[in-house]
């Protein structure tokens, strides 16, 4: 019985994917279509090339999508630049820009005190790294549970969930924030990331703000949650979850769509729950605020908003840079590079494969900062 | 007088082989020496690369190197320790050991005793070629097929080992320590096969014979004779599988649902291993966090250099039975 079950289940899987797949690349096919009838001589008309030669980059695995994007439309005017970004993961990326490796970083995180220090040595004549927030992202709580397709979570609940302190789908709680939906009594299983990850960081970062009662630990890049499973990187987490009935996990947006599993829809206390989609992270974005100084644009989200609409679970990842000093060789490109990628064209392109734009009051500041970066 | 008298001065050509011999004896002298020191500078190399690393970021550590469960390099302070990626690593390897020597013994005596030619050559070879399978191959054939398919092994040990406590199991992806020791002993098969399978066949036939002529039984001939002979052989073939076993990383890395905590059963997720914790952490790592995965790194070159002690000093006292005196 239970083979058949599982037979079942591959097929289904398979099919799903083989649909999935073909949405996608169906939907490529329309983007380079519309792209020909005069999007891209537009995109081209608004890249502002300057600067020649190989632009290296490294850092963040959670916004490689987002550069694969930038860089593709980016070389497509520019032919003269070869930019390339390594997504070594954000504390590699650091490292290498702290050892003057690459011309800029990507990092999920804000650069650190003593990494400000360290930047001095790179950026020349009295410069430092700074963060520009350029990439947003909804980190989603995606779950496989056969017969429920629509499920409202709230942070305490959630927090219990990844601390296995709830085990069972029909626990009071979750039912009694969904009174409407039959709920199994199928074991949770709870997936976490194995690896070190700006993900994680933001995910216990929401728990420990939103539901301190429940979620004692301090937000931190490694988990540190009591069991669960693990997996390595969102998309190990992501195809763990698709592959086991009554887990749960939080990865970005993306890979939810990616593999076509359903997520939380978060109950913030505002009026209707909130689900995790560009837009509404975008507005949770636009509830933090900067608290960066001296050009410095890092960010502070409000992990616990309120706001209508608002999906609080929200990624900001940065591209650091000097802000004086930069190496002249790569100045150029990098400075046209970034105004691409924080321009209109370059926000807009995000929202196609899941990832939010920045809300327009950071992105005027990030555009402000790109501009005197020397 | 066929044979020259010792004082005679040997013929010029006799005279000129003779040096020559002597010449190449001492280039290739000369070249298996170097090959031998420069193993030794390699390892010494190593050994002094990892100690140096570790004894910079030993004093950073806030927790206790050799006790501490945590894993958590990159904070401040950084506390690391590697008790639990010990554990993991020991027993994993263990349950690799225990499930694939009896097996490759097995197999090795089937091929070398057993089987008729025409089986026994085809076998070796897909044995063989087991060994030449890259290890993230076994890994994603962990991850696809075998978890999804030991849920039903793991139930029925629950159902009659259970109450021992490291059997226990109470569903959930079998993504645990057993599963990598599982995994593991099916990647150390071939390596443990082809050596006993070699000193199987080693094994003197002459008292093969003698005791089939006395009327022992085939299994008879094997248990007084063959094991006997091969037994060091085996213990040196089981330490080399121990040995890829220890050190294996992206199998165990893609099987494995790690965590820095040590469960009490085997069935349970979670676990770590040294070569998994480094490459699961390295990304991430700042300064400090790489330093403290290469301590990691020395204890497990340490913990593989004392089983191979161990191993030599097993074959040693074991020497009589071993075929250089039979």
């Amino acid at each position: 019985m239970k083979l058949h079950r599982t037979n079942r289940l591959r097929t289904l899987s398979v099919g799903a994917l083989a649909v999935t797949s073909a949405l996608v690349l169906s939907a490529c096919g329309t983007d380079e279509n519309t792209g020909n009838g005069g999007g891209k001589t537009d995109a081209a008309s608004n890249i502002n090339c300057e600067g020649k030669g190989n632009l290296l980059a490294s850092g963040s695995s959670a916004q490689k999508n987002a550069m694969d994007v930038w860089v593709q439309k980016y070389q497509q005017a520019c032919k003269e630049t070869q930019v390339n970004y390594k997504a070594t993961g954000s504390g590699a990326g650091i490292q290498e820009f702290l050892q003057g490796k690459t011309a800029f970083a990507g990092s999920d995180s804000a650069l650190k005190e003593d990494e400000i220090k360290d930047s001095q040595k790179v950026c020349k004549g009295g410069g430092k790294g700074i963060n520009l927030p350029m990439v947003g992202g909804p980190v989603a709580v995606g779950y496989n549970l056969s017969g429920v397709d629509d499920l409202v979570l709230d942070a305490p609940t959630l927090a219990k969930i990844f601390d296995s302190k709830i085990t069972k789908w029909d626990d009071t709680a979750i039912k009694k924030l969904n009174p409407d939906t039959k709920l199994p009594s199928t074991k949770i299983q709870a997936f976490h990331r194995s690896d070190e990850s700006g993900t994680t960081d933001n995910f216990t970062d929401y728990l420990n703000t939103a539901a301190p009662d429940d979620w004692k630990y301090e937000a931190s890049k490694a988990w540190k949650g009591k069991g669960g499973q693990s997996a390595d990187g969102s998309s190990g987490v992501a195809s763990n979850v698709k592959q086991t009935d009554g887990a749960i996990g939080y990865f970005e947006l993306s890979y939810a769509t990616g593999s076509d599993l359903n997520t939380v829809k978060l109950d913030t206390g505002a009026s209707k729950p909130v689900e995790a989609t560009v837009e509404n992270s975008s507005a949770a974005i636009g509830a933090g605020k900067i608290v960066g100084k001296e050009g410095d644009l890092a960010m502070e989200l409000d992990y616990a908003t309120k706001a209508e609409g608002a999906y609080p679970i929200v990624l900001v990842t940065y591209e650091i840079v000097c802000d004086k000093g930069n190496k002249a060789d790569t100045l150029e490109a990098t400075k046209s590079f970034l105004t691409y990628a924080a321009s209109e064209d370059g926000q807009k392109a995000l929202e196609d494969i899941d990832y939010a734009p920045m809300p327009e009051e950071i992105i005027t500041q990030v555009r402000e900062t790109v501009a005197k970066i020397s | 007088m066929d044979i020259s008298p010792t004082t005679a001065p040997p013929p010029p050509e006799q005279a000129e082989r003779a040096s020559a011999t002597r010449m190449g004896d001492r280039i290739f002298l000369g070249l298996s020496k170097g090959s031998g020191i420069t193993l030794l500078v390699v390892m010494a190399a190593i050994a002094a690369f990892l100690a140096w690393r570790t004894i910079g970021v030993l004093p950073e550590n806030e927790g206790n190197f050799l006790t501490t469960f945590e894993w958590n390099a990159n904070a401040t302070p950084p506390v690391f320790g590697i008790a639990v990626l010990a554990f993991g690593t020991v027993v994993s390897s263990i349950i690799a050991m225990a499930i694939a020597v009896p097996i490759a013994v097995g197999i090795a005596l089937f091929i070398s005793h057993y089987a008729p030619r025409k089986i026994a050559a085809p076998m070796a070879y897909i044995i063989d070629l087991l060994a030449a399978v890259p290890s993230i191959i076994y890994g994603l054939w962990g991850a696809l097929f075998l978890v999804p398919h030991l849920t039903g092994l793991y139930t029925w040990l629950d159902q009659f080992f259970g109450w021992t406590g490291i059997f226990s199991y109470d569903g959930g992806a079998p993504r645990s320590l057993f599963t990598v020791g599982i995994l593991l002993a099916i990647m150390i098969l071939p390596i443990v096969t082809n050596v006993s399978r070699e000193v199987f066949k080693q094994s003197p036939k002459m008292q093969e014979e003698a005791a089939l002529a006395l009327g022992a039984t085939r299994w008879e001939v094997i248990r007084m004779s063959v094991l006997p002979f091969g037994r060091s052989g085996v213990i040196s073939a089981a330490m080399l599988g121990l040995g890829r076993a220890l050190g294996e990383t992206m199998a165990v890395a893609t099987v494995l649902s790690p965590s820095l905590i040590i469960k009490e059963s085997l069935l349970d997720p979670g676990g770590a291993t040294f070569a998994q914790n480094i490459a699961a952490a390295f990304k991430e790592a700042g300064p400090i966090g790489r330093d403290a995965l290469i301590a990691s790194g020395l204890v497990l070159f340490v913990l593989t250099l004392l089983v191979n002690g161990a191993a030599r000093m097993i074959i040693a006292r074991r020497k009589e039975y071993s075929g250089a005196n039979a």
